[in-house]
């Protein structure tokens, strides 16, 4: 019963007949950043949204805000992934559900992954925003206060331009829990990369060179983003702003 | 760079500490020996083969055909003590965990294919099925052609799985094809619509039909895209164990208990809902029963 | 689909709680246990001044924090029993169950970020501290275990729980590997039944309760230790 090595299992030809089972992998890690980009997207949207909206002075929008949070915040990935996934399409009325059920794989899959993931995502950029403003100097909404600009100008022209340059730190480890968390959707039929590393491994019994390169691709993906990431921080960098140095949060 | 260097050195460094773990090995029949007790692979949906009844404890056709010849090994080879240990498997994770020796023994509803030998090894087979879909009535799915272009779904690791991806390759017929976690999940796309067909051996699929909701609602195809022999599946190069099973599995062939123990499972109502499958013992099998084979050639079988 | 079915959900709770949440929880307080002292010998081999320690858990934390937790999973599940092999110089790869196969993966995993969470600890830690107990006679062992350690402990103590709340939720995923978690339990009943709504269901309102009122919990906690000090 030894384990047979086999690394050259990457180059033969997977059963779909798209390709090798490299090529196959490769395809996934579009997968995987189709989706990540997407939920992207949503995330910064909303999570940029709900955070600003926690910092105003109106005390039933931050309760909205909050809420918001603790629901998304509190049940697992996977857990919201499946009641994206086979409860939403049961609770919507007969014929959304139905069209939603008849969505062909992949979208099938990948519609409700984004949404799962870009809104669980959205709940961590909330917090990093409100984060990021209230750890500006009171002086700075006071000052556009003084200067006679409303409160919507204020953020809009003092305190958002400096919090986003705070933020982009923090944003670079978001972006990658977006790509990492992007694997959770594996279990309701997306085929990314580590569904697709699965997969190989079932059909071609080479367990270890499949996930194997997959790390392989992950880790030179994290570095693409981290390098990515670094310019974009020096390419907006404004000198003398001091940027909130935070203490280690939790999370991964 | 430099971050992830060290990354790969330890990852290199961990492959190359796997590769010479198991030059040298023993025997299945030792290793129970000395530890007491054998591991064997059970499912917990492949009905009526190895299942959980409403107990979540492992029953089934294939389980007990294991079972007595487990006890006739601890007779033959003189241990009275041994005891049985489970170790709940899915289609993607048996053949893997029978490799690395997380179970010693699995029976359940593994085709016995000559790709699958590679990797394994496989005792006498102990029921011939084939490889169908089922899907709703009203879709009239009833030749691989109407299959052209629609959404199918098999489960993750089976040989169906691989055959039906293969097939849409080679006939160019643009399915949409979907892997599920385990039989029910797979079985529930046919029922809420996500999927038009199941691919699956039909015995399986007889009773996830039997055991659902509206049985009348679905049919199975008659097409039969290739037949499927299970059979025991235990560790490669073990000659020893694998001769000490179909010794086993012989006898109980030989002596007719066998027919008891396919009646008691396909012609009479079983747990947990009472259903009876009333499938009368094929041709095929009954051939096999008389004369034992262990083959991966679907040739052998006809 | 018909009205919810309650019935479903009550009929099935002792096995979802005392299968499911019970494995959900050793697995949890087992892996955040191993999970901090594997992490805080890491933080110690990170904040060492011997270059090869270093670099070892610099590349091992950073090679866990670069892929996903379902991968890490996989890896382990099917790559521990060669490892115990090797370490107990057995012949042949040894048999380890689920449960198992998942305490070590989220033991190592975890231990990559208690380890971030412990250094940052250390670091907080004035080195005016260090250099008192090595004027005292203390020597490395005893400086860490006596003097540092407790105060970096205590100071961490709320961004440990936390990371121990999202531990909590991780643990799901051993769905991957058919694992009988709270979630595994709930989906072969869902699947066994063709209910999966009420189950699903009842699995999110349920880790909502838990994981909102342990990070209540711990905020109260936070807020006692910051007027202690």
């Amino acid at each position: 019963m030894n384990y047979h090595w086999n690394w050259a299992i990457l180059l033969a030809q997977e059963p779909g007949g798209s390709g090798t089972y490299l090529h196959y992998l490769l395809v996934g890690l579009v997968w995987t950043l189709a989706t990540a980009l997407a939920a992207w997207v949503i995330a910064l949207g909303v999570g940029g949204m709900v955070g600003t909206l926690r910092t105003t002075p109106h005390p039933w929008v931050v309760r909205l805000g909050n809420g918001y949070v603790e629901i998304f915040r509190n049940v697992p990935l996977l857990v919201q992934m499946f009641l994206w996934y086979f409860v939403v399409p049961e609770l919507l009325p007969a014929s959304l559900g139905d069209r939603i059920k008849q969505m062909p794989p992949p979208w099938g899959s990948y519609v409700p992954a984004v949404l799962c993931l870009g809104l669980y995502t959205s709940v961590r950029i909330a917090e990093q925003t409100k984060a990021a403003i209230q750890s500006l100097p009171r002086g700075q909404r006071d000052a556009g206060t003084a200067m006679g600009l409303t409160q919507w100008q204020t953020y809009r022209y003092v305190i958002l331009p400096q919090a986003v340059r705070i933020i982009l730190p923090p944003l670079t480890s978001e972006f990658m829990n977006i790509i990492k968390n992007s694997s959770v959707a594996l279990t309701i039929g997306l085929m990314e990369l580590t569904g697709r590393a699965k997969s190989m491994q079932e059909f071609s019994f080479q367990v270890f060179e499949a996930f194997a390169a997959a790390t392989v691709i992950y880790m030179l993906t994290n570095l693409v983003v981290v390098l990515g990431m670094r310019w974009l921080e020096r390419s907006v960098r404004v000198p003398g702003l001091i940027a909130a140095a935070g203490a280690p949060q939790a999370g991964h | 760079m430099l971050r992830h260097t060290k990354a790969i050195v330890a990852l290199a460094f961990t492959a190359l500490i796997a590769a010479p773990a198991f030059a040298q090995e023993g025997g299945t029949l030792q290793k129970i020996k000395s530890q007491g007790y054998i591991t064997l692979a059970n499912r917990d949906a492949s009905i009526p083969f190895s299942y959980y009844d409403q107990n979540q404890k492992p029953i089934g056709y294939a389980q007990e055909l294991c079972l007595k010849a487990i006890d006739m090994i601890k007779k033959k080879y003189k241990m009275p003590k041994l005891e049985v240990r489970y170790q709940l498997v899915t289609s993607a994770n048996r053949i893997p965990l029978i490799a690395n020796g997380t179970a010693d023994l699995e029976c359940g509803s593994t085709t016995n294919n000559l790709e699958r030998e590679q990797q394994v090894a496989f005792g006498y087979t102990y029921f011939v099925t084939g490889n169908r879909w089922i899907s709703k009535k009203s879709a009239h799915l009833k030749t691989l052609q109407d299959l052209k272009g629609k959404t199918i779904v098999s489960t993750a690791g089976t040989s169906n799985l691989k055959e039906i991806t293969e097939i849409n390759n080679k006939e160019n017929l643009g399915m949409n094809i979907i892997s599920a976690n385990g039989h029910p999940e797979a079985f529930q796309m046919v029922e809420t619509g996500r999927a038009a067909a199941f691919v699956m051996d039909d015995i399986l699929l007889y009773s996830l039909q039997a055991s659902s909701r509206n049985p009348k609602e679905f049919e199975i195809s008659n097409v039969s895209l290739s037949l499927q022999p299970y059979g025991p599946m235990m560790r490669k190069g073990d000659d020893e164990f694998k001769k000490a099973v179909d010794d086993a599995i012989g006898q109980i062939f030989k002596s007719g208990e066998i027919n008891k123990l396919y009646n008691k499972w396909f012609e009479k109502p079983i747990p947990p809902k009472g259903i009876d499958l009333k499938v009368p013992m094929s041709a095929e099998l009954k051939k096999i029963i008389a004369n034992p084979t262990d083959s991966g050639d679907p040739k052998a079988y006809e | 689909m018909g009205g919810f079915d309650w019935s479903e959900i009550t009929a099935n709770l002792p096995y979802l709680f005392e299968v499911g949440m019970v494995f959900t929880v050793k697995l949890t307080v087992l892996a955040m246990v191993g999970g901090i002292f594997f992490g805080t010998l890491l933080a110690m081999m990170r904040l060492s001044h011997l270059r090869a320690l270093r670099m070892l858990a610099g590349g091992y934390v950073n090679l866990m924090r670069s892929i996903p937790l379902v991968l890490v999973i996989f890896w382990f599940y099917f790559l521990v029993p060669y490892i115990g092999a090797w370490i107990l110089r057995e012949p042949r790869p040894i048999p380890v169950g689920t449960f198992y196969s998942a305490l070590i993966t989220f033991t190592m995993f975890e231990a990559a970020y208690y380890c971030e969470i412990m250094r940052a600890g250390i670091q907080s830690i004035p080195r005016g501290q260090v250099w008192s107990a090595y004027a005292l006679g203390l020597d490395y062992w005893r400086t860490m275990g006596h003097i540092v350690l407790p105060q970096a402990f205590r100071n961490m103590i709320p961004v440990l729980l936390t990371q121990t709340l999202i531990l909590f939720q991780d643990t799901s995923l051993v769905y991957v590997i058919s694992a009988t978690d709270f979630l595994g339990a709930a989906s072969k009943i869902a699947n066994r039944d063709y209910r999966l709504v009420e189950m699903y269901s009842f699995v999110a309102v349920v880790y909502f309760i838990v994981s909102f009122g342990l990070s209540l919990a711990v905020r109260r906690l936070q807020a006692r230790i910051a007027v202690v000090r």
